[in-house]
């Protein structure tokens, strides 16, 4: 028995993370991954720079890129070293936060309460089922009426969009977790809100942490549409508003920047989701091996 | 009717337990899926005695898992009557039964929350039932666990352990709530061999510990004269009972029971039985409902 | 017995169940709830003087079917609703074209996948609206821009979907076959397709959604010029512009009504492909 939980310890944080990075090395697939990368820039590079293939050319390329974004003095007025920039991704990862957090403190207890009542469900889900095919964007007109300020409408059309992803994928949640759950549940002698919190609440979590995954890319996808046509400050704007004075060098480096931030919020919500399902990592590490 | 006679445990020792008593009558069960009626079970009638253990044997999908749901309170019954210890738990104008800690349920594909440890786990049922305070729970919890050899993973999410050990840890879980009946569905069923046999002799030695009534379910007929007071032989759907064979052989038990002359013997006399219902079933194609 | 009788019966008793379904009539009773209040927000200001909140500026239900019957004479209107499907398909079409077979290839080689999936997945946090503006620069007419990044939108969903779905596959399956003498293009045709198949029209469920996201953003922001200019986007952008609330509101639920329309589309068809499996 004591072999048995030596050997179930295992390593873990940064030797864990370390031992794989190494092990990958002893695989081809980072190396394959450096080529693929090199590959594209310099297809890029070519095709822009080198060749000055007509449309190839229109759009900046690598190397220009880079230069202005590590520049102390910017050509075109922005890089990592202007204030604006990080004034433009402080706007945006501000809207981000707050719209993230409003949908899924709505989304997540209605999701909940949809997938554990029934008659709930059927009163709410087909007002949801009404409103969901409208894309976001079409809502952006009304959403300028509506609210009449700067703010207001960004972050309503980005808590929308997320919203109705991270609402959906709690209630697919409750209603995929094992019927038997349930009813160990009832037979060890608990009430409506023991299952509540001890199997609605837990069970669900996987399902919901997936759809806060999708949610935050949503979240960014209608945040970005949303600076882009009305707003001030924030990486959409950016985009657009250098586009708008030909600074296409800039409008480039906001484009980066988005997906770079982007990739590390919906990073932050994957590691805060394994840190709230220990046992489902732990399991998964085992089942693995 | 196929009415099994009540009868008094005569195999288990003086201190038979006093609680516990099932008595089945008469039940019927219709499922209603997509306006086409399935006759589950039909005019089902078993007494159980307290302390027994009652082994239920039939084909996949006979309908004996629709017994048990009606007596944990998962399903309704259509017709007839279920008491507990002479307190009616269905039966005309309550045709579902409330659940409860008396009658605890382990699950065929096992149903320990994967989101708690073992011991969240095991002291679960006393938490919530207000019967004990958290750290007593606990405590008793990491007793039993320690008293099922599994002190080593008290603290391991079901995942990390093997299906046996998890299968054992239900089984405390059921037994903290000290339940009155315990309804086992097929527990072992996805286990090979050798696990299948060391879970049977954990399961006799917490028998002959705590006396519970067992009601448990079955396809495996040898499982069932190695561990049962009585194996009752369902036919397939409807379930009825077709055969009922009193399984004399002193406790406690252990493997070599299962090389014996006598376990041969009683196996031989049921063989029959089940093999002509498994026969029907086949021919048939029933799947299992619910 | 109920196997016997004929599929019209059960057709019938199928309405007959939905009219006595106590969901059904739970959900006509919240649709019905939700556009009472809607109504009653919105008229609050004519009737008791003062204005709601948020939907006090929005058109009242019965005014938007009034302009809805109004703009549906109207040619320009259906003209729209065509513009905007062309491009939905023609750019959910390319994406199918290209997506499938790069995310097949992706899956069955492993080189391919390593050189070419880091790039894929660097270029693929950017959200598709932020391509707007390079796409309007790098292709010559604006139609073609607003059909790229319409391809774009849908391209890495299904990309994602077929790469997961084809290395999902069960192993014993491709072991089973070659075990029965199977050659290469044989796993390829009669295995991995059709193991595939379920994601890539999960994959073209999600992508078509976002594309009527995309071509809508498109249409709005390049505000309708001589070329690529018209549909539901623009309809909705012009009547803003114009001041005409409540055709903003019939165009927003036209294009609600042309997704639900396409998303079903793609639904019959996974039916129609897959008849071993219900997915839906």
């Amino acid at each position: 028995m004591s072999d048995r939980d030596v050997a179930t310890q295992g390593p873990s944080g940064l030797s864990l993370f370390l031992y794989k990075t190494k092990k990958s090395f002893g695989t081809p697939m980072p190396y394959l991954a450096f080529v693929g990368i090199g590959l594209w820039l310099f297809t890029y590079w070519l095709l822009n720079e080198q060749l000055k293939i007509s449309p190839f050319n229109k759009i900046p390329g690598p190397a220009e890129v880079l230069t202005e974004w590590f520049s102390q003095d910017p050509i075109w007025g922005t890089s990592l070293f202007t204030e604006d920039y990080w004034q433009n991704i402080k706007a945006s990862c501000l809207r981000i936060l707050i719209a993230f957090s409003l949908a899924t403190g709505l989304g997540v207890p209605l999701g909940l309460f949809m997938g554990w009542s029934k008659k709930f469900k059927d009163y709410t889900f087909p007002v949801l089922e009404l409103l969901r095919p409208i894309p976001i964007l079409a809502w952006v007109p009304l959403s300028i009426v509506m609210f009449q300020s700067f703010e207001a409408p960004i972050l309503f059309l980005a808590t929308l969009a997320s919203f109705f992803v991270t609402t959906l994928n709690t209630m697919l949640g409750v209603q995929s977790i094992d019927e038997s759950y349930f009813r160990a549940a009832g037979c060890l002698g608990s009430k409506r809100r023991h299952v509540f919190i001890h199997v609605v609440l837990p069970g669900s979590l996987p399902f919901v942490f997936t759809g806060l995954q999708i949610s935050i890319g949503v979240a960014w996808f209608s945040l970005v549409a949303a600076e882009m046509i009305s707003g001030e400050f924030g990486l959409g704007y950016m985009i657009n508003a250098s586009y708008m004075v030909n600074k296409y060098v800039t409008m480039v480096m906001a484009m980066l920047t988005l997906g770079f931030v982007g990739w590390i919020t919906s990073a932050m919500v994957r590691a805060a989701g394994s840190q709230m399902m220990q046992w489902r990592e732990k399991a998964l590490g085992q089942g693995g091996a | 009717m196929n009415t099994a006679s009540a009868q008094a445990n005569s195999t288990s020792s003086a201190d038979a337990a006093t609680k516990g008593a099932i008595s089945i009558r008469n039940v019927t069960k219709i499922y209603d899926p997509d306006g086409v009626n399935v006759l589950a079970v039909e005019d089902c009638s078993i007494e159980i005695a307290p302390g027994e253990v009652c082994m239920i044997v039939g084909p996949s999908g006979c309908g004996k898992t629709t017994l048990l749901n009606a007596i944990a309170g998962f399903h309704s019954i259509t017709s007839g009557q279920i008491d507990l210890d002479g307190e009616m738990l269905c039966g005309p104008g309550k045709p579902l039964a409330d659940q409860g800690a008396d009658r605890v349920v382990v699950f065929q594909n096992g149903a320990l929350f994967p989101w708690k440890t073992l011991a969240d786990n095991v002291a679960y049922g006393p938490i919530v039932q207000g019967t004990m305070t958290k750290a007593e729970a606990y405590g008793k919890a990491v007793d039993m666990l320690a008293e099922a050899g599994l002190s080593g993973v008290a603290g391991k999410y079901p995942g990390e352990v093997s299906s046996g050990m998890a299968r054992r840890a239900e089984i405390v879980r059921a037994l903290i709530n000290d339940p009155k009946v315990l309804l086992l569905d097929e527990p072992y069923r996805a286990m090979d061999a050798l696990t299948k046999s060391i879970m049977h002799e954990s399961l006799l030695e917490v028998y002959d510990r705590t006396k519970v009534t067992i009601f448990f379910i079955t396809h495996d007929l040898e499982e069932a004269i190695f561990l049962g007071d009585r194996v009752i032989v369902m036919t397939t759907r409807p379930a009825r009972t077709k055969k009922i064979v009193d399984v004399k052989i002193e406790r406690p038990r252990d493997y070599r029971l299962l090389s014996s002359e006598e376990f041969r013997v009683l196996v031989e006399e049921t063989k029959g039985a089940v093999h002509e219902e498994a026969v029907k079933a086949f021919e048939a194609g029933e799947r299992e409902l619910a | 017995m109920a196997q016997a009788t004929p599929n019209t019966q059960k057709s019938k008793s199928r309405i007959g169940k939905l009219v006595s379904n106590v969901t059904f009539w739970r959900g006509v009773v919240a649709i019905l709830v939700f556009l009472a209040l809607w109504e009653i927000g919105a008229q609050w200001k004519g009737w008791f003087g003062y204005m709601m909140p948020f939907v006090g500026k929005v058109a009242p239900p019965t005014d938007v079917i009034a302009i809805w019957m109004e703009v549906g004479q109207q040619p320009g209107y259906w003209l729209s609703w065509w513009l905007s499907s062309v491009r939905v398909f023609v750019g959910f079409l390319a994406a199918m074209i290209i997506g499938i077979p790069f995310g097949l290839a992706m899956a069955v080689n492993k080189y391919f996948r390593g050189i070419f999936f880091p790039p894929f997945e660097i270029l693929r946090p950017i959200p598709p609206l932020a391509w707007v503006p390079a796409s309007i620069i790098f292709w010559p007419t604006t139609e073609m821009s607003i059909m790229f990044i319409t391809f774009l939108g849908a391209f890495y969903t299904i990309v994602i979907n077929v790469l997961g779905g084809a290395r999902s596959i069960d192993v014993q399956y491709l072991r089973a076959a070659q075990s029965m003498g199977a050659s290469q293009w044989d796993l390829f045709y009669k295995i991995i397709l059709p193991g595939t198949l379920p994601s890539i029209f999960v994959g073209a469920a999600v992508g078509m959604g976002i594309t009527w996201e995309v071509v809508l953003a498109g249409e709005m922001m390049s505000g309708g010029g001589q070329q690529g200019g018209g549909g539901l986007g623009f309809f909705i952008w012009g009547s803003y512009m114009g001041g005409v609330m409540d055709q903003v509101i019939v165009g927003m639920i036209s294009i609600g009504v042309a997704g639900y329309i396409s998303s079903s589309l793609i639904r019959y068809l996974g039916h129609v492909c897959m008849p071993w499996r219900r997915m839906f």
